[in-house]
This record gives C-alpha cells, structure tokens and sequence, in this order.
C-alpha cells in the first residue's frame, strides 16, 4: 500500500490551529515517516492534488472561495477533519452572523476608513451572508474542536487514522 | 372590533317581552348576542325587530337576546322559538320577513326539524344555547337553573356529589381527559384548611371558541357547576381565570357574578344554608401557556405566568400552596346537567371510556362554521359532513386538525373513526378542548405543521430550554423545508428534535408541541419528500424558489 | 426525626432522607447528575433540563433536582438515550445565543463548556439561531453580556434569595426572554443593586462577569460559597 497522503487547507480562521499542529514538534517527524504532506498552507504546493486520505481543514466557511475550496476538498479527500474551533462552529468568523454582510461592510470599509473609504469588489472573494460551520456544506468525518486543538489531541487524532483506528477525541472541548 | 361592546360598557338595552307587550308571548324571536353574530351587527338586529314589531302593532311578540344558537357561519341568526324557522344573515334594515313570520305564529305551532346541523347534535353543556338570555338571571333560573345547586345543598352529601360525577364518568374537557370525579375526590381528600376552584377559562388554541361561547351564553351554569363542586370538595373561592382577549364574556360573566350575589346564589349562606362559596375574576395577558395549570396559578398569584414541574399537583398544592381544583369552562358546565338528570343519564351518553357529550368548534373549510355539541364516539365524518355540511365550495376533504398546537391532523382514510378520547390519541391528535379545523386540498401539510410550530414557539414562555430553544429549531427546520432548501438529513434531524423537545420540555406546551410534525409526517409524509427531493409544494402554497447555486 | 429511605441510582443502592432530592442523594453519593440552573444554596426550578432521570414505574422523564426521593425509588440517572437527550440540551444553549468560548472571559472555567466536554459534544448539528443580543456594561464593576446567557436565573434567585436585593428579574419571554436589572433599566443605574457581585460569583458561563478581566482570565471562585452564607444568615437570624 502507498503511504498515506495528508494535506491542511486554512479557509476562514486565524492560523491557530496550523500552529498548534506545528506544536507537534519532533513528533511531526514521527508522522510524516509513516506518511506524505501533499498540500497545506506550510508547504509550497499550489493545487490542491487528488487522492488525499486525510484533510485537517482549519477555519470556516466564510466566503464563496472558501465554499469552492471546501467543495473541492471534500471530492478529493477520503476522510475530512473539521479542525478547531472555527471549522467545527463557525466560532470568531461566526460572531458577525447577527450583523448581517452589508452593515458589517460598511463598518470595516467605510465608517471606519477615512481616506478614499469603499467596499473592495475586486479581487477579494465575496463573502456567504453567514458565517458557516465546515459541516453545514460537506459531509465531515471527524469533529476536533478547540481553540486551539492541544497538539497532543491532534497527535493522537493523526497516530490513530493512521493506524486505521477510529480516532479517539476525548478530552477535546471547545474553547482551549 | 368596534361593533363589539367593550368590557364594561353595559349590553343592557334589554328590548325584551315587556316593552312590546303585556303578558305571555304568542311568538318570541331569539336573537343571537354571542360574539361572532353581535360583531355582524345583531344588537341592531334586536332593536330594529323589537320596533318593527311594535309599529306593525305585533302586540303579543317579544324579541329576545340569546346565546349562540351555534350556526356561527350564517350570522346574524334569528330564530322563531314556536316553530323553529331560522333567519340567516339577517341585516338590521332587513328585518320584514322576521316580522313576517312572527305574525304567522299559530298556537299550537310545533316546531319543524331543523336539518342535521341541529337535528344531529345532543346538547348538555351548551343546552341553555340559543334560548336563555345570558344576561339575565331570571330566565336561568325559568330554564332550570340552580335546581342542581338547590338538589345538592338540599339533599346531598359532598361524597354523593363526587360519586355521582365519578358515575357519569365525567372526564377534563380541556383536553387532557382526567377522570373528573377523581381530580375532584382528590382535592376533597387533600390536607388543609383552605380550598380553592378555579375555571380555566383561557382558552388559546388556534381555532377554538367553546369556552368564550359558554361563558358569552351561559354564565349563570359556570357559576352553578363551580358552586356545587366548590361543595363537592369543601372550597369557599373560587377564581375564573378568563382571557383578556374576550372582553364580552368577561363582560357578562361580572353581570352574572354580580347578580348570583345579589340572589344568594353565591357569597355567604347559599340559599339560606350554611354554604358559602363566592367567585372572583381574574384576566389573563395573552399569554397562551397560561392555560397551563401551574402557570394559570402563578399568574392568579401575582406571578410570572410559567409553569412548574408536577408533581405536586395543583389537587394538592396549588393556589398559594392550598389543594386547588381546576376544571376546564366546559366540564363545570356540563355538572348542572349530570347532576339534575343524573349521572346513570350521563353515562349513557358517549362510547367506550369517554362518556357524555363533546362542544367542538368547526372551523377552516366547512361549510357550517360554528359551535356543536355531540355525543362522543360520534364519526368525524358524521361531525364535519353532516352537521358541517362538508367542505365549501364541495372541494376534497384532505385532513381535520384537532386538538390545538398539541394535536394532529386526521386525514381522509379515518374519517370513520369515532371521536374518543383514546381514539384521537391513537390516530396520533388529542382530544384538547375542542377545536376542529377542517382542510381541503388547498393546505399545505408542511405549511400547517410550520404555522403550528411559529404559533408555539411565539407562546413558549422560555422557562425551560427544549420549549425555548426547541421549537424555534423546529420551526426553522420546516421553514427551510417549505423554502424547497432541505436535504433528507434536515427531515431526519427534524423528526429526532421533535422527540427530545417532546421528552424533556417541561410542560404541556413543550411536550405537545411536536404533534403537529408527528402526525403530518405520519400521514403526509410524501408532502414533505416533495418539498425536499422534488422542490416542490404539492398544494402550491409553499414558495419554492429555483435552486440556487449558492446556500444564502 | 427523619425518615430515611432507600432507593437505587443506576443499580447502585443508595440512602437519603425524607424530602431531599435525587440530584442531592446522587451528589452525596459521587453520581454525577449534569445540571446548570441547580445551585446548592438556592431553591430549584426544574429550567435546564439537563438533570432529567428516568424513574421506574413513570413514562415521563423528571428533574433530578425537583424530585424528592421515595422509599425504593428505582432511578436511571446515566442510559445512552438520557445521554443524547443532554447532548441536544446542551446544543441548544449553545446555539440559543452567540457564545464563543475563543472570545469568552469564561473560557476554560465555563461551566457550559465543561458540560458539553464531560457530554463528549464535538459540534452541533441543530440550526443556529444567531439572535442579535445586547451588552450592558453600565455598571461599575460588573457587566453583562447576554449573548452568552443561558436563563439559569441563577442571578435572580441569589439576588433575590441571599442577598435580599432582588435587582435581577427576568422579562419577556420565549427566546426574547431576558434577564434584567430593577424595571428593566441599564444595570448601572440601578438603585437596588448593592454591588455585592454574588450574581457574577454563581453565573455558570460568562454572561455576568468583573470588569476589566481578559479574555479566559473569569475569577469565580470554585468552592460553593452560598451554604455557608445561609449557614451565617441562620446564625445571625437574618
């Protein structure tokens, strides 16, 4: 059997959790002699590539790139891990859901601005009315929550879907 | 409304017998002054005949104000007491063949049947309908009323009371269906020096107006049932908890209250015995969990209308911690009755373990909208086609909502089945205090359970959090279904809510308030796959948009 | 003297005295009984629900901490479907309002979030409601933020019940049902509120809590302190 194939993507979050996953220090190597990091946002692959095992997705689904992406993800992985506390409820992001798009906007790009204020257009994806979990889109496999994960639960989750066991989330809770 | 007179502005301008002749009546024209008929204008009605009358020198007629005489839908009713002709829609300068007919009276008139709206029903609790003055003591007391009072205090034992309502086998209209006789027994039983009866008049459910009737058309009876189980279980204050919102059986009940005091007939020694019992009114605010015992309590009390876990019972600790009785309008009312003509009469009525008879409220898609009463294990089709007169404008039946926001709907297949109490329980609805909402093809069933679903989520008093939060979600799960934006997995996440919101809410509200999605699933459930599969609303009620690409 | 009875919790053979409840025998006794409206010290309201155990012999599911015990009293406190039950009660809080523990003064000594691990809850599956909530931070010392409110009314009973001030009561109701100060007006305009802050002390999450602390830096304490304030209000004859 080839060695298993792991990948990262980092949709709407902070970057938190791909630190904590770097918390893993020397146990990374453990990892990674058992298996390929093919995409994440630490390496320098450009294409998200095919055939992908295990997909830790950070961050949630925000805008209409992240729901491309996650789309995309979820037809090229067999099995997706909604990681942390932004990919499992949404969490930060999610907390301009009351606000509704526009007034947030405004906020951010022109009350708050005083040189040449204006909502870019260009470029930058357009943001989903709500802030959604990864779950409310595709199907996930397994739920990590925290903000962040403790590296030793992520290690945990790895050493298990490795080891082709259902992995073992307990003691992971929302929040740190 | 402004037709209808304000709590407290006197309905008084009697236009009865004596102003328009002296002596017995030869004809008497009824006119309905309950609510739905008085809001087509049948005061003016009333007025307008009694002056019709007397300038057609009609000296031996007397017009009449009455209580809902039922066929709500063909209001304002007038009708002929000799012979029965009844007047539909009649309009205030309108009033010739009324007049007609009153003049054609013949002694020895007897009345002609009155088609299977009338014909069909077996009238006890609402017996007084449609022929007493509900404002009028008098005219209670000349059609029986208070003989069961006077028999009680006379003759009877509070034990004989109470077994003779366990005999009648009695059982809570408000829809929940305890044994009457029972609860009773066990407030008489219950340790303490101060007892309460309180009525639970707050009626709320979609739909429904049996209570508001009685209390609009019969107020003396309330009075009367509460007195003698006021006896039955050693009370002496009695509350009728009736809903703001029905400002003219509030309005009538306070005449009745006034003038039962005036008589003896409530306050210190109850004609002239040692009895005393008095009754005061409470409002509610609009709020529909109100209607729930414990919560009804706190708010006689001064408190936050919410309920409270039971045990204990309100029979045992209720109304400021004292054992409470609570009954619904409609089972005080049905007490005159049973005992004057005594329970073994009572019991005959009925089938199975619901005995006596039942008030519904037709309402929706019937052609005779109104107030009936008949005998339980009556066929729901027999109800809504026969006395109902079947769907309007001869459409296909597809389902009857019975029960309020806690019951179900019953389709077209069990339309046969007898209304019982057990009954309705099985085809997955409730019995509840009466309301029949009659849908033809043009109800989405989605779009009902989802009305149903807003309605108790509005009413949920947000004590306890399935209730609070719960049926929110649920709501928001069937909006999403009637938006044509469900998958099969929001259905599955919908049917489990609705089990937990209905184990572990804390109330009646909570609990029944997956009913609705229950029994429309149970047997619509291919209208729900169409909104989800198909996008598509079968009735065409539901606005589906195109799917779109992005979930927004 | 006091009636003793005996009764069983999940199989266990357990023993308590006449009017105490489940929720207190399961405690004395190390069964743990999740709950978030119960506070020892002041009267119980059944609210939550996520004490609720089955018991022998009744359809109905009911509230450990408003169910006195009964002589042999066969109680489930712990089964798969209570468990999932819970879970979706917990959910429920948690998708009532806006909580987001990553932002939370409570985060790591919430008590809401304590639940939902020891109830191993790792996402939630029911529709989030998103209410738009407010802040009130007018007082003094002290703020509130309803986003994170779960109706305990654990505040109101405490203000109510130890304290004697009865600043919080509650208003509106269904999911527009708040907590609120005196008639309603901003907490810092209160003139019944004594500042004693017991209602931060008892809230289970962070929707009362002291000015100025940072984010996870929440300072409740940890040891019930309410029975020993009844303890000191019975000695003095309060």
């Amino acid at each position: 059997m080839s060695r298993p194939r792991i990948a990262t993507v980092w949709l709407d979050g902070c970057s938190g959790c791909h630190m904590s996953f770097l918390d893993l220090d020397e146990r990374l190597l453990d990892i990674f002699e058992r298996a390929d990091l093919v995409y994440s946002p630490i390496v320098d692959v450009k294409e998200f590539p095919e055939d992908v095992d295990v997909c830790l997705v950070e961050g949630a689904v925000s805008s209409e790139e992240d729901l491309h992406r996650i789309r995309m993800v979820r037809e090229r992985s067999k099995t997706i891990v909604a990681f942390g506390d932004c990919a499992v409820t949404s969490n930060v992001p999610g907390m301009r859901n009351p606000i509704g798009v526009p007034p947030l906007l405004d906020r951010a790009y022109r009350e708050n601005v005083s040189l040449n204020p204006q909502v870019p257009t260009q470029v930058v994806p357009r943001l989903l009315p709500t802030s959604q979990p990864v779950h409310r889109f595709v199907d996930v496999d397994v739920f990590l929550p925290g903000c962040p994960p403790h590296a030793d639960l992520i290690h945990t989750l790895l050493d298990d879907l490795l080891a082709g066991r259902v992995p073992d989330v307990s003691g992971s809770r929302f929040g740190r | 409304m402004s037709e209808m007179p304000a709590a407290g502005r006197p309905l008084r301008r009697r236009v009865i017998t004596e102003e328009v002749h002296e002596g017995p009546a030869r004809a008497t024209a009824y006119v309905c002054e309950a609510a739905s008929c008085l809001s087509a204008q049948s005061h003016d009605v009333t007025v307008r005949l009694g002056e019709r009358a007397a300038e057609a020198g009609l000296t031996d007629v007397a017009v009449k104000r009455v209580g809902c005489i039922g066929l709500c839908a063909a209001g304002p009713l007038v009708e002929i007491a000799e012979t029965g002709q009844l007047f539909e829609r009649v309009r205030p300068d309108d009033v010739e063949p009324v007049v007609g007919a009153l003049k054609r009276v013949k002694p020895g008139d007897a009345r002609r049947p009155q088609g299977p709206f009338f014909e069909k029903q077996v009238r006890v609790a609402t017996e007084n309908f449609g022929r007493v003055d509900p404002e009028s003591l008098d005219d209670y007391l000349a059609a029986g009323g208070y003989e069961a009072l006077r028999r009680v205090l006379s003759e009877m034992t509070s034990t004989e009371v109470r077994d003779g309502i366990t005999g009648s086998g009695l059982r809570g209209r408000g829809g929940a269906g305890y044994p009457t006789g029972l609860k009773w027994t066990t407030v008489a039983k219950a340790q303490g020096a101060q007892k309460y009866v309180i009525c639970n008049a707050d009626e709320g459910d979609p739909g429904a107006f049996m209570d508001r009737s009685v209390l609009e058309s019969d107020p003396y009876r309330i009075l009367e049932g509460m007195a003698i189980a006021a006896f039955a279980v050693h009370a002496t204050e009695g509350y009728i908890y009736c809903r703001a919102e029905y400002p003219l059986a509030v309005a009538r009940l306070r005449t009745a209250i006034r003038l039962a005091q005036r008589a003896g007939y409530l306050g210190a020694g109850i004609m002239d015995t040692s009895f005393t019992f008095d009754v005061q009114i409470r409002l509610g605010a609009g709020a529909f969990v109100c209607g729930e015992e414990t919560a009804l309590i706190a708010s006689v009390e001064g408190r936050r209308g919410t309920p409270r876990p039971r045990p204990p019972y309100p029979a045992v600790q209720g109304l400021w911690d004292c054992p409470t009785l609570i009954n619904n309008v409609e089972t005080f009312a049905s007490v005159p009755a049973i005992v004057r003509r005594g329970p073994g009469w009572y019991a005959a009525i009925g089938a199975g373990k619901s005995r006596g008879t039942k008030v519904f409220a037709l309402a929706g898609r019937v052609v005779n909208t109104g107030l009936v009463e008949v005998p339980m294990g009556m066929a729901l089709r027999e109800i809504i086609f026969d006395i109902g007169g079947g769907i309007i404008d001869g459409r296909p039946f597809k389902a009857v909502q019975t029960g309020g926001p806690s019951g179900g709907c019953i389709p077209a297949e069990h339309l046969d089945k007898p209304v019982t109490y057990e009954s309705l329980i099985e085809l997955g609805s409730f019995m509840g205090s009466g309301g029949m909402i009659v849908m033809d093809d043009t109800s989405c069933m989605v779009d009902v359970a989802k009305y149903f679903q807003d309605f108790c989520r509005d009413e949920s008093c947000g004590k306890c959090t399935p209730c609070r939060v719960g049926t929110t979600q649920l709501w928001m799960l069937l909006d999403l279904i009637t938006r044509g934006e469900a998958t099969l997995a929001d259905l599955a996440q919908l049917e489990r809510l609705a089990g937990i919101v209905q184990r572990m809410s804390l109330c009646g509200l909570g609990q029944g308030a997956p009913n609705p999605i229950f029994s429309t699933l149970r047997y619509f459930r291919d209208e729900y796959l169409a909104h989800i599969v198909e996008k598509r609303c079968p009735a065409g009620v539901c606005a589906i948009s195109q799917p779109a690409e992005v979930m927004a | 003297m006091t009636t003793v009875y005996t009764l069983t919790i999940d199989g266990r053979d357990v023993a308590g005295s006449e009017g105490q409840t489940v929720m207190e025998v399961a405690e004395e006794n190390g069964i743990a009984i999740p709950g978030l409206c119960h506070l020892e010290g002041v009267h119980d309201r059944g609210a939550c629900r996520l004490c609720m155990v089955e018991i022998a012999g009744s359809p109905k599911l009911a509230a450990a901490c408003m169910t006195t015990i009964a002589e042999g009293m066969e109680v489930t406190a712990h089964s798969e479907q209570l468990l999932e039950y819970r879970r979706a009660v917990t959910e429920m809080m948690f998708m009532e309002r806006n909580h987001v523990c990553a932002v939370c003064v409570a985060n790591n000594h919430c008590e809401l979030q304590d639940t939902a691990a020891a109830l191993g809850l790792t996402h939630f599956d029911l529709p989030r409601i998103s209410p738009k909530v407010d802040i009130d931070a007018s007082h003094r010392l002290f703020a509130i933020d309803h986003n994170r409110c779960i109706l305990c009314l654990r505040c109101v009973r405490v203000c109510d019940e130890i304290e004697g001030a009865h600043t919080w009561d509650i208003m509106h109701r269904g999911l527009e049902t708040r907590v609120q100060t005196d008639m309603g007006i901003p907490w810092g305009e209160s003139t019944t509120c004594t500042s004693c802050g017991k209602c931060v002390q008892v809230c289970p999450t962070g929707a009362l809590f002291e000015k100025g602390r940072p984010v996870a830096g929440g300072s409740k304490t940890k040891r019930p302190f309410l029975p020993w304030l009844k303890v000191v209000q019975e000695e003095r004859g309060l």
